[in-house]
């Protein structure tokens, strides 16, 4: 049974299961720990051009221990072998964009895909060779997180611990230095050695993760975390323990699935499950998610409009033309510049704040609570107009439009400055410096 | 070496999915936007899967049609994250392609049940399958493959011979462009729409990854080479033309060398492709960090040229030198020598000033010739007249002096130095009370450093 399948593997009943667990987790929390700073560091790609400069490394490792007789499936001397030539793409790409007028990302590009294609022309060579068991070496460019034994899990085990322990070690420096590496330099931080230390770090994990996730794929575990804990806070700390987080559940999800359809790809299980996390995370997320954003624009566009409307109607009973219905609605439609539907609607709005009433006869007349609110709308706009007159020399005709931007986001402290730096209207609600009511399409 | 009719269409292949990714591949480099290649080249993965379950077919114009919608999703999505996560550009289309690539992947798994689309072949390409499924044209068998890469060609020189300008336009000065109403975005669209248009074309030849390859590393080479659009565009193409003919020989010639068989075609073109692009970083006539080394040598030996005459014309000024002579060891010893403790750059210089006749040698010790002198004299007035500038407008402490005036008695022409000797007509000693030699008559002494590191060797007249 199906269910029965996954609560074992998610439960961890398997010893099996149990070790994959351990490893991939380990390496999603690695991964999102140190991808943070990867990302700050404005060097995402430069991981993925790490992981593809890493197959001819593992592929000549194969071919030389071939060559020399030895079991060319050992796995630590193929990880060495993935190292060295990861750390020579890295070199290179930084060599070409430091002497060469190439740019970086052009860089990027030329690195991972010249190394990756001699690693393919050696993997050719590898396949076309009688009896050597290449079949080992498709795990490396897909991952193969089944086949994770004891060691395997300890080492990526160990390489996660050390991340995050320097991670939390160097925080501070991390932060300062990731942030920007101009001002922690000429702050006296040894910038030069910080970056090495934290290009290590990525390279470490990037080579570790090889094994499970799969060269191609391989960044994605250290990018995708980063960016969806992106979605939750603003402060790096929490974007830490987050971007951890989602690392963890992300490799947990995927390895869960894969250990139940072993004929999928695990790393793009994986990383697929990952990629969920970050979609749930753009959508809910509470710092910058989409759902968020649109609520707060949609928040701020009602109480533009009512306060707009209160203010019409304010202006509408300074004036007296609230006498009568239709002088009432000429106004409020022609003078506002409003359709009778965005105008019925901002009524609605109104009316159940409780802001105003129907009198008998039709007309709309502001209630006591709506007055007071209706005042400090149209004193903080008219404070606003005067103060753009007087202090930022707008000229009258446009006084009302710049008020009108920003009369909605004033805040009371903002309010307060204003009273102080127009002292002479105390409390009262200044008259309107421009005739009111003439055909301006401000809304 | 045996070819066969099987490795010509595998050259011919090579060579379209060469050109016609080389040909869209540089406006990415020139663009800077290399990576967008990348992301879209792992990106139409899942296009391609959800166009074949679709539709069942693996016919180029449905493969071709999913391409084009995930290029378009590719480059709004990474734009999108980009913008709305506050995420770095690169960040955002790692995020992007990996997790595209991966839903690929495992729709790729899913449906390779009954498909001949294989995974190893998605990332590596599979060349030297394409002559065996062959369609007729006109009574020739020709392979399907190359027939798909013929009609991308075809597409994308018509769509850069139509839109030539608007290309440059666009890619050089995008807001130029928006000013003289060309949508720039709209450019930029069509473009990523036919990067993946063309991925997806030279996916069976190259496979994913090595399609990078064939997209930006020839761009990169014409980059090294050449600044103008059109012999850019020449230059990429030819490159990966070659880099494809070359690539092939290479894949069945260079392993049986080491007693290996033959290996992939397209791993070996990016070889030589990168292989090229090293040469070219080394060897290009002006980028190349060859010619630029040579440049920064050519630069100080005749700083160190200058330096020697210098010291040769303050030599001349103690009346107890009156030969006016300096041993080696001198020419070391004074004091802010700048050869002390350099032999070799001291050896160079009196080498070369020696060969030119400024210098002339007997027995240990080394005079200037007449010639010689007044270039020494000519420097010697620009490091005086620099002092002089220094402590009077600069305000620079005496002790300091030195060191700034150093630097800039290279770089004087005799416009410059007149200009110096305007400033402080009637003042005829540099601020420690040394006489400021006159000017030199000969045009020739004044002449600044030949050099072309400096300011692209452009020396303007003067007014």
């Amino acid at each position: 049974m199906i269910v029965d399948r996954l609560m074992r593997v998610l439960t961890l009943a398997d010893y099996n299961t149990r070790v994959v667990m351990f490893g991939t987790v380990m390496l999603g929390i690695a991964g999102g720990v140190i991808g943070v700073f990867l990302l700050l560091r404005r060097r995402a790609l430069l991981a993925d051009a790490v992981s593809h400069a890493a197959l001819p490394g593992v592929a000549g490792a194969f071919l030389l221990i071939l060559a020399l007789g030895g079991n060319p499936r050992s796995l630590p001397l193929l990880m060495l072998g993935a190292l060295v030539s990861g750390l020579l793409g890295m070199g290179c790409v930084l060599f070409i964009t430091r002497f060469t007028r190439i740019s970086q990302d052009a860089a990027l590009g030329i690195v991972l895909s010249v190394f990756f294609g001699f690693g393919v022309a050696l993997l050719g060579i590898i396949q076309r060779t009688r009896g050597a068991p290449a079949a080992g070496l498709n795990s490396f460019i897909y991952g193969r997180t089944a086949s994770m034994i004891r060691a395997d899990a300890m080492l990526i085990g160990i390489a996660a611990l050390v991340v995050v322990l320097v991670s939390m070690v160097l925080f501070k420096e991390f932060r300062l230095f990731t942030f920007d590496p101009d001002f922690a330099a000429g702050d006296g931080w040894p910038v030069q050695r910080l970056d090495t230390l934290l290009m290590s770090l990525v390279v470490a994990v990037t080579v570790i993760g090889l094994q499970a996730v799969g060269i191609i794929l391989v960044i994605a575990i250290l990018v995708v975390p980063p960016a969806a804990a992106r979605f939750w806070t603003d402060r790096l700390d929490h974007m830490v323990l987050i971007s951890a987080g989602v690392g963890a559940i992300g490799a947990y999800l995927g390895t869960g699935v894969s250990a139940l359809a072993p004929r999928l790809p695990a790393g793009a299980v994986i990383v697929g499950a990952h990629g969920s996390v970050f979609v749930v995370s753009m959508l809910i997320g509470s710092a910058r998610g989409v759902l968020r954003e649109l609520f707060a624009h949609r928040s701020l566009a009602r109480t533009t409009v009512k306060q707009n409307l209160l203010r019409a109607l304010f202006e509408c009973e300074e004036a007296e033309r609230g006498a009568s219905v239709e002088s009432q609605w000429r106004y409020l439609t022609t003078a506002r510049g409003w359709t009778e539907r965005e105008l019925a609607r901002a009524l609605r709005l109104l009316l159940r704040d409780g802001s105003i009433y129907r009198l008998p006869a039709g007309a709309w007349q502001l209630t006591e609570p709506g007055r007071v609110r209706a005042a400090r709308v149209t004193r903080n706009h008219r404070l606003w107009e005067v103060y753009l007159l007087e202090h930022a020399e707008t000229a009258p005709a446009h006084v009302d439009r710049g008020a009108d931007f920003i009369e909605h986001v004033l805040g009371e402290e903002l309010v307060a400055e204003l009273e102080e730096a127009l002292p002479r209207f105390g409390k009262v609600v200044p008259a309107s410096v421009h005739v009111i009511g003439t055909g301006r399409g401000a809304t | 070496m045996i070819w066969t009719s099987l490795d010509t269409w595998i050259v011919v292949a090579a060579v379209l999915a060469g050109a016609t990714c080389a040909l869209i591949g540089s406006f990415l480099v020139l663009k800077k936007v290399s990576m967008m290649g990348d992301a879209i080249s792992h990106a139409v993965l899942p296009g391609i899967a959800v166009a074949f379950i679709l539709t069942g077919s693996r016919a180029g114009p449905v493969m071709l049609l999913g391409a084009a919608l995930v290029g378009v999703l590719t480059a709004v999505l990474v734009q999108l994250i980009h913008r709305h996560a506050r995420l770095e550009e690169g960040a955002s289309m790692g995020v992007v392609f990996t997790v595209l690539f991966a839903i690929g992947l495992i729709l790729i798994e899913q449906a390779a049940r009954n498909v001949d689309i294989h995974p190893e072949h998605v990332l590596f390409g599979a060349v030297e399958l394409v002559p065996l499924h062959v369609v007729s044209l006109g009574g020739w068998d020709v392979p399907r493959g190359v027939v798909l890469l013929a009609v991308m060609l075809v597409i994308n020189v018509v769509l850069v011979v139509l839109f030539f300008k608007e290309l440059r336009l666009a890619t050089f000065d995008p807001e130029l462009a928006t000013a003289l109403g060309i949508n720039a975005t709209a450019v930029h669209y069509v473009l990523m729409v036919l990067v993946a248009m063309t991925t997806v074309a030279a996916f069976e030849v190259v496979g994913s990854i090595l399609v990078v390859a064939m997209l930006i590393v020839p761009g990169a080479i014409a980059w090294l080479l050449t600044r103008r659009l059109l012999p850019f565009l020449i230059v990429s193409v030819a490159v990966s033309v070659v880099a494809a003919v070359v690539g092939h020989i290479a894949a069945i010639t260079v392993p049986p060398l080491f007693g290996y068989a033959d290996t992939s075609t397209s791993g070996s073109m990016a070889t030589v492709l990168g292989l090229f692009f090293f040469l070219a970083m080394l060897f290009a006539p002006e980028q190349g960090l060859v010619a630029r080394a040579w440049g920064t040598a050519r630069l100080r030996l005749s700083i160190g040229t200058q330096d020697a005459l210098g010291l040769l014309a303050r030599a001349a000024e103690k009346p107890e030198n009156r030969d006016a002579s300096l041993s080696a060891a001198e020419f070391r010893g004074v004091s802010r020598s700048p050869f002390a403790g350099r032999r070799l750059r001291l050896a160079a210089a009196l080498g070369l000033l020696r060969a030119r006749g400024l210098v002339a040698a007997r027995g240990g010790r080394y005079r200037a010739t007449e010639r010689g002198a007044e270039q020494g004299r000519a420097v010697l007035r620009s490091h005086r007249l620099w002092e002089r500038f220094f402590y009077d407008d600069g305000k620079v402490d005496l002790g300091e002096l030195h060191t700034a005036a150093d630097v800039l008695e290279h770089f004087t022409d005799s416009g410059l130095q007149h200009e110096l000797a305007e400033r402080f007509a009637g003042i005829s000693t540099d601020p420690r009370g040394n006489r400021i030699p006159g000017e030199t008559t000969n045009p020739d002494a004044n002449r600044p450093l030949e050099d072309r590191a400096l300011d692209d060797g452009s020396q303007k007249p003067r007014p």
